[in-house]
This record gives structure tokens, sequence and C-alpha cells, in this order.
């Protein structure tokens, strides 16, 4: 029989019969199990599965790339720090390291901003909900999908053929040469950061939206009667009032930003100085064969993140206080 | 004015008030709309240039396409159908995507229903390590674990379907922090007399959790459900790390599609069409449940 079919009904049949058999196996289980121990033993097999997944696929290979990232390529001797010094002398990480950091802020910028901006306007139109749908959209498709769109948006053929991509017959139109969007540095990197901010601005305005809608009507209006402007409206009840909300999304599109790796990986391959951290690890450990340096970069990427994850525990811990 | 002071003001006052400046209106649905075309317009070209033929694509802007004499075709598809290994690359996303999907969110429902209805030392430390676990950025562990999963350790990965089952159980470990944080968030706040009364009507655990839990949890579910299989659906990164780019007849859409765009054949056309059926499924998927979708974002990010 062809193995896949056999594979596709192991997917239809097995796997919702395994997932389902495990909670009465667990009960069936705790029957052998003396009556008081029941309620001790219970939790800690309803939790098993969790547990075994999050300890062999998220902590052990976060303790062991740890190990890696001061092992050689290897994965036998103690190098000590080389690949770290590696990572922070060799001109082309350097480059990526300063491209996340161009991502991180552009990114956050664009999407945050722009969401607040749409968030806004599109609240004072009758056909909002469209509005909304259609800058949303995005994000269903893929970075990669969303890198192919673009592809086409940036296309360039040199002057006096008549341009394909959008945005170079604009150009054209204005009487400029066409530009060469993606192989350009700095511009190119910018321009895959749009790609991105296209795709995720949509998931910051809607949270944004939902914030905005919690907002008390009688307070704006209130502030309204009282002769305050628009503008004066804004500053002084809602943008204060919307902050916690953008800091939760902030958070979130700089995870994002130091993770991006589709699109660089569709649209250049890391080539004409547009690298990030998360290809330059990919490259390291398939083309160079450089685990340790990929672990190196891996570590690199999660103490980056770290002080994220801090404010987001301590928000999560304060929302649990006043429940 | 006595309207102003009713709690809950509705947006129809809020609109009517500023119907009363028309000039401004006018500059506000122009803006709007732009934005909306400003999205609409990369996919809407895509969408044109995939059904004109290979020449004229080359030759024209797609835009040149909407003005007579018209010239469509569905030949690019027909192509990329055929030739492409595009249909297997969506059966081999379909084969990828579901488990991944099933396995992750009933794990996590067993382990939130253990979170919020069962009481065992050490719950809330437990529970906020797991939500700690939700930033380890996946590259974190790829070395390992293709050491782990790879020739040296149980050899799953490579041309055989076991890469497929090393897809699925990645992205459970991967997709479980969210799920649990979600649906935990979800089951801790539904009404405890109800789990209360069944339990003195005798119901065990597992009745609890099949007939009352579960079916009360639908719309965390259902949110879970189309977060995940997107996530997993449009992966590049987790498929190109345990499945490799080698193996041509295991690759899932985003793999195949990228690698049309990165080769240097320059098939363009065929690119375009070949974009458009990798995005069919979720666009499918998307506007079908967008409610529960856009609930399990907002729910997830700001209510917590």
């Amino acid at each position: 029989m062809d193995p896949r079919l056999i594979t596709a009904i192991i997917v239809l049949v097995g796997v919702p019969a395994t997932v389902i058999g495990y909670v009465f196996l667990v009960e069936q289980v705790l029957r052998l199990v003396p009556g008081k121990r029941q309620a001790a033993v219970r939790p800690w097999l309803w939790l098993l599965p969790a547990l075994l997944f999050l300890f062999v696929f998220l902590v052990y290979p976060t303790i062991n790339t740890i190990v890696l990232s001061f092992e050689n390529k290897f994965q036998k001797e103690f190098v000590g720090l080389d690949n770290y010094v590696y990572f922070f002398t060799n001109p082309n990480t350097l480059i990526s390291l300063r491209n996340n950091i161009i991502w991180l802020v552009l990114l956050t910028f664009l999407t945050v901003g722009g969401g607040l901006i749409i968030a806004i306007l599109v609240d004072r139109v009758r056909y909002e909900s469209i509005a909304k749908s259609v800058v949303f959209v995005p994000l269903a498709i893929s970075f990669v999908g969303a890198a192919i769109i673009w592809k086409f948006m940036y296309d360039y053929q040199p002057p006096g053929h008549p341009q394909t991509g959008l945005l170079n017959a604009g150009v054209a139109a204005l009487g400029f040469p066409p530009i060469t969007w993606i192989q350009d540095a700095p511009l190119n990197t910018i321009a895959l950061i749009i790609v991105a901010a296209w795709t995720w601005t949509g998931f910051c305005m809607v949270i944004l939206s939902a914030a905005l809608k919690g907002i008390s009507a009688e307070l704006l209006e209130a502030a309204r009667v009282d002769g305050a402007t628009e503008i004066q409206v804004f500053r002084a009840i809602t943008f204060p009032l919307l902050l916690p909300t953008v800091a939760v999304v902030s958070t979130t599109m700089i995870i994002t930003a130091l993770k991006a790796f589709d699109i660089v990986y569709v649209m250049t391959s890391g080539n004409y100085d547009t690298n990030v951290i998360a290809n330059q690890m990919y490259k390291e450990l398939f083309t160079n064969s450089q685990p340790g340096r990929a672990s190196a970069i891996a570590v690199i990427l999660l103490l980056l993140i770290i002080p994220i994850m801090a404010i987001n525990i301590r928000r999560f811990r304060q929302q649990e206080a006043i429940r | 004015m006595t309207a102003l002071s009713v709690p809950g003001l509705s947006a129809a006052t809020r609109s009517s008030r500023r119907r009363s400046r028309p000039s401004r209106r006018v500059v506000l649905n122009v803006v709007v709309i732009a934005i909306m075309a400003l999205w609409l317009l990369p996919t809407f070209g895509l969408l044109v240039n995939s059904v004109r033929p290979a020449q004229a694509v080359a030759s024209s802007g797609w835009w040149t396409g909407l003005f007579p004499p018209y010239n469509f075709t569905l030949e690019n598809y027909q192509q990329v159908l055929s030739r492409g290994g595009m249909s297997q690359a969506f059966v081999n996303s379909l084969l990828i995507t579901i488990p991944s999907t099933i396995i992750p969110i009933a794990v996590a429902a067993f382990a939130a229903y253990a979170f919020s209805w069962m009481k065992f030392p050490g719950r809330d430390i437990l529970f906020v390590a797991i939500i700690g676990l939700l930033v380890i950025p996946l590259q974190t562990t790829f070395v390992p674990l293709l050491n782990l999963l790879g020739p040296k350790g149980i050899h799953l990965l490579g041309a055989g379907p076991g890469a497929f089952v090393a897809v699925w159980l990645a992205h459970t470990g991967y997709g479980l922090p969210f799920a649990i944080y979600l649906l935990r968030n979800y089951m801790g706040g539904l009404p405890r007399e109800v789990f209360e009364s069944a339990s003195i009507d005798g119901a065990g655990h597992a009745t609890a959790f099949f007939r009352l839990a579960i079916p009360m949890s639908v719309p965390a579910i259902a949110a879970l459900v189309i977060f995940q299989f997107l996530f997993v659906w449009n992966d590049l990164l987790v498929a190109l790390m345990f499945i490799g780019a080698a193996n041509a007849p295991n690759l899932p859409l985003t793999m195949a599609v990228a690698s049309l765009a990165t080769s240097l054949g320059g098939d363009w056309q065929l690119l375009m069409a070949a974009a458009f059926i990798s995005m069919a499924l979720p666009l499918i998927v998307f506007f079908a449940l967008q409610r529960y979708f856009v609930r399990g974002i907002t729910g997830g990010a700001v209510k917590g």
C-alpha cells in the first residue's frame, strides 16, 4: 500500500483515537490506585503528556543549545566563548544583528503606529468591519505568500523597458529611473520590513480596536461637551487608556521582528546586506555545518527575548492578582 | 442632551455627531478607502497576473491586463498542478497540518482542565513556568532536536513518512504553551457550580471533561484551532528544519513555493499560480471562521 495512504489513515483515525483514549486510560489506571492517593496522582497523569512534550521539545533543547554553544563544530570539544566572539567580530553576522535592530524599531513602529491610526479611523466609518477585514486578511497568508506578492510589487526592469512592478511603474511615470528595491542597501531591508508590516498591521489594529471600543463613550463625550478638540481628547484620554494595550502589542511585534526569517529567506536569501539573525543561524547550521555557531546565535536570540518575557510574565501575574 | 447620560452611549450617537461636519467626513472616507486599496492592491495584482499568459507577465505590468484586449488563461494553474508537484505538496500540507493541530490542542485541553479544576502542590508556579516557555524562540531548539530526531538519534527524519511524525511532535511542543495559556484562562472562567454539582451527581473527571469542560470551551477551542491551523499551514522554518529542502516528495506548500521562488529557473507565472494555491485554504478558513479568530487573538493578547 502507498505509504502516503497509510499516513493519511493514521492522521484521520489514529491520532484522534489515541488522544481521546488517553483520558479513559488514565481513569482506568487510577482505579488501581488506593482511593486516598487518587486525588494526588490524577493531576499529574492529566498533565503528563503536556509536560513530556514541553520537556522534550522546549526545555531540554534549550539547555542543550546553551551547552552546544560553547562547543566546536563537531559538538565534542569545549571552545569557551569562541562562537560568541565569532558572532560579535564577523562582519557578516554583525550586519545581521544590525538589520535585526532596524527590523525591531521599524516593524514595531510601522505596525503599532499604523494599527493605531487605522483602528481610530475605521471606528468612525459605517463599513468598519469590511475595512478591518481587508487590513486583517494578509495575516491568513503565509510569509512565503506575502513575499511572492511583494516580489511583484518590487519588480525591476532595466530603464527603457516597460516596468512590470507597480512601484517602479509609478517611479517611471514620475520620470525617474527605476529603482532596484531588493538589491540596494539599506533600502532593501526597509522594503522587506514593509512586507512584514503589511502582514502584521492588521493584527495590531484588531487588538487596539478592541481596546478602543472598551473606552467609555461617556468619558469621551463629556470631554467634547467641555470643549476639548479631537486631538486633545486623544492625547488626554484615548491614548493614556490605550497605553497598556500598546505595550502588549509592541512586545509581540518586537519578538516577531527578532525572529524574522521567512520573508528574508524567500526574497533575498540574506544577500545584498539584508541578512537577519534567524537566517544567519540557518546558514551556519546547514550551509556552513557549524552547529556550535548556530547554537550561539540561538542563545543570543534567547537572551534578547528574555527581558520581554519578564515583562510579559509580570503583566500576567498582575492580571491574576486583579482577578 | 439627556441621552448622553445613558450608560454605554451607542455608536449611532457618536457617528451622527460627526455627520454634522461633511467636509471632514469626505476626507475621512477618502483616507479609509485609500488604506483599503493599499492593502488589497498587492494581492489583487498577483491574482490578475496568475491568470495572464507567461509572455504577457514578463513584458507588461498586471494592470495592463485589466484593459482590453482581454487575454486571460488558466494555463498557469494547469501547468503548476500537473508538473510542479503542487498537488502532492497540497496533500503533504494537509498531512502535516491536521495532526499538528489536533494533538497540541487535545494535550493542552487535558493540562488546562487539570490546572483549572484540580488542586495539587505547585500548581501556580508550574503554570507560570509554562507561560515562561511561550517566548523561547523555535531557533533555540533546532540543533538538539536535529541531533535527537536525525541520523545521530532515533532516525525519524529523512525521505520517509517519519519526517511527518517529527513535524507533528515538534509543532505540538511549540504550540503547547500558548494553547495551555489560552484554554486554562477560558476553562478557569467557567462557572464553578456546574462542575461541583456534576461531581455531587457522581460524574468522574473524564465525564466532566468531555461533557462539560470541552463543550463549554468551544469558542476558545475554535479560536485555537484556527490559530494553530494557520500557523502550521503557513510555517516554513520548522518544515525546512525537519523535512529538509532535499526531500522533494515530502515538501509542504510553503517549501514548494519557496523553492520555486529561490530557484534560478524564473518560471514566474508558475510561481504566482502556486502562491495562490497555497493561500486558498487559509483564506477560506479565515473567512469562514474570522469571528472566532479575532476573538481568540484579542482574548489572548488583551484580556490574558
